[in-house]
């Protein structure tokens, strides 16, 4: 663990994006006991600047921003948490096995995956939408999921072939230890940290694509949430008054700032994982 | 894999040859995905537990006070459905229709045909989003390889900086940000008079009030496409054209002293570009979505917000078209990206790549 911080130390920005997820996640799970939600109308204080007692301003209806920022991550951070646990399971058990056992099964595999790359998943996503209610989180979660894991599924699968070559996994092949040993025993744990960052990745596939839902007003998530914010400004018509600037602007720096810390973190784990990219590192 | 096919008599061997050329190989499995993607879309209407034609049939019952056989003989007219046909009848005649153009009638603008609803709309999409990639791919690779040549310098750090950050912000945002601030906070543009994709009174020619009054209107969905992707093919650019310079044939080529310019043009550049028109394919997907998004936020009168128009007014039968016509338009635009890769590398024509 030690190890992994000191290696962490030579990659700022991937550093900088792990203290991000950190913060994030601290923010979600912990600020909502610290700062309470502010549901009180001041109209005196419609949408007024940052000041002392409200650091990021207040709304429509003079309700401080700060606490909407706090309480409007939760939603969606256990979706994308969920979406891209749920693909990437599904990517490296089919990834793993379309690998291992090749032929026809392979070739079915990655046929499928082949099909629905091609189809663009937004528009796939905004379409199914418009035929099933989503209004469970967990069930967005698990379409997202359901859409996503073709993309994982096929660096997984490389991946997989190439570790197959190693003696170690030869030697177990050939002790006929089972599939099952193989993948979970000898070839998973080698590609861990593989694993990982395709999975960071995953999550920010999951929180673009279902923000873009929200804003589409396809999925109707009941409580408030930054991309709901965002959403409401512009079905009120907020977002054309001047007044309202930073209403619209927190909740996009917590999206953009989450997404940011994730990408320079997984980008960090790639380049230390694989030093021949080190070179690339700025 | 060869000797059997010598022995074949002369047009079967060319048919032969036919089958391995990849050019042939890699249209015939476009038009597969088509259509594995209109029978997806098929069932996905009709078999669906709340299909829409059952969907449009009970609304027209509660809506209008329909007789049930009424309301279901108009469904099957506007779905161009013959309702009474066995599954299988059906579905050949949905196939049929769509080798005819034919993707039935607006639910809701009653009496317009599907297609030419798309025929107005689409040329707009291709048009923002076709000059977005072009653009955004030349720049970043251009960019991308200064960067690699230059690496280490304050310019390259500032560049990549911008790069990933550019490239992890979702492009909506982006797409919001430029209305807030262009648009109301600076009010550099008139948003307002830059909505649609043409100015009311302007006739689409060749000429040049309306080429200019064209971009004017896909200034901003073009800079958000732009904006958004420059960085991945900056970054990639970048890291495919650093290991491109340690490869052997690169340092020959110095020895022999070949020029600079030669050498980063026809031994650098060329092989260094091509793993990016792999991503290239991939990226036209991703545009296609995004373009559902922001051609709404910019009210730009594309295909990508003609889906999003159908899907909250219920327009089953123009949903349906927009998104096997963006789905196609991806098709072929990967396609497209495929024959370009097996033009630049002629390795992949001759052995037939791995996959």
């Amino acid at each position: 663990m030690m190890s992994f911080f000191r290696t962490l130390r030579r990659h700022p920005s991937g550093l900088l994006g792990f203290l991000g997820i950190i913060f994030f996640l601290l923010m979600v799970l912990v600020g909502p006991y610290v700062i309470p939600l502010d549901t009180k109308v001041k109209v005196d204080r419609i949408y007024s600047p940052p000041s002392l007692q409200h650091p990021l301003g207040t709304d429509h209806q003079g309700r401080d921003i700060l606490s909407q920022i706090v309480h409007g991550g939760a939603d969606l951070l256990y979706v994308a948490f969920l979406a891209s646990l749920l693909s990437t399971m599904i990517a490296v058990v089919l990834g793993a096995l379309s690998a291992l056992i090749g032929g026809r099964v392979d070739s079915l595999l990655t046929g499928i995956v082949d099909v629905i790359l091609t189809i663009p998943q937004f528009p796939l996503l905004a379409v199914l939408a418009g035929f099933v209610q989503l209004d469970s989180s967990t069930g967005i979660a698990i379409l997202l999921a359901l859409l996503s894991w073709p993309h994982l599924m096929r660096p997984i699968r490389s991946q997989v072939l190439s570790l197959k070559e190693r003696d170690y996994v030869e030697a177990a092949i050939g002790l006929d230890l089972g599939t099952r040993h193989i993948i979970f025993a000898e070839i998973l744990p080698n590609m861990a940290s593989y694993i990982i960052i395709h999975f960071i990745l995953a999550m920010t596939g999951s929180m673009y694509a279902q923000i873009g839902l929200v804003f589409l007003g396809l999925v109707p998530f009941s409580s408030s949430n930054w991309a709901t914010m965002i959403q409401l400004a512009w079905v009120r018509g907020s977002i054309f008054f001047a007044d309202s600037v930073y209403y619209i602007l927190a909740p996009i720096a917590a999206i953009s700032l989450f997404q940011l810390s994730l990408v320079s973190f997984s980008r960090a784990l790639d380049e230390i994982v694989n030093p021949r990219l080190r070179a690339g590192d700025a | 894999m060869a000797s059997p096919a010598r022995t074949l008599q002369p047009p079967f061997s060319f048919l032969l040859r036919l089958r391995k050329s990849y050019i042939v190989r890699r249209t015939l499995n476009a038009f597969f995905k088509v259509f594995l993607v209109t029978t997806l879309i098929f069932f996905l209407i009709r078999l669906m537990p709340a299909s829409p034609v059952d969907v449009y049939i009970n609304l027209l019952i509660s809506q209008y006070g329909m007789p049930y056989e009424e309301a279901r003989n108009m469904a099957a007219a506007l779905f161009s459905l013959d309702l009474d046909a066995p599954l299988h009848l059906q579905y050949i005649d949905f196939l049929l229709n769509l080798l005819k153009g034919d993707l039935g009638i607006s639910l809701v603008s009653r009496g317009t045909p599907v297609i030419q609803m798309i025929g107005r709309f689409l040329p707009w999409t291709l048009f923002s989003v076709g000059v977005a990639i072009l653009l955004s791919f030349s720049v970043g690779m251009l960019l991308g390889m200064f960067m690699a040549y230059r690496r280490g310098s304050l310019l390259d750090t500032l560049l990549t900086t911008f790069a990933s950050v550019m490239s992890s912000i979702p492009n909506y945002l982006v797409a919001i940000l430029l209305l807030v601030f262009v648009g109301v906070q600076w009010q550099w543009v008139s948003i307002h008079a830059m909505r649609g994709s043409l100015s009311p009174g302007v006739v689409p020619g060749f000429n040049w009030t309306f080429i200019s009054d064209a971009l004017y209107h896909a200034a901003l969905p073009i800079f958000t496409y732009f904006i958004t992707t420059v960085g991945q093919w900056m970054l990639s650019m970048k890291s495919s054209t650093m290991s491109t310079l340690e490869e052997d044939y690169v340092t020959v080529a110095r020895a022999r002293g070949l020029p600079d310019r030669r050498i980063a043009l026809m031994y650098v550049g060329r092989n260094a570009s091509l793993p990016l028109f792999t991503q290239l394919a991939l990226q036209i997907g991703f545009a296609a979505g995004a373009g559902l998004l922001i051609e709404t936020f910019f009210v730009y009168q594309g295909v990508g917000k003609l889906l999003i128009d159908s899907i909250n007014q219920r327009d089953y039968t123009v949903m349906q078209g927009c998104f096997l016509i963006i789905t196609v338009m991806v098709i072929f635009a990967n396609l497209f990206a495929d024959l370009l890769y097996g033009r630049l590398d002629p390795r992949i024509r001759i052995v037939g790549g791995g996959s």
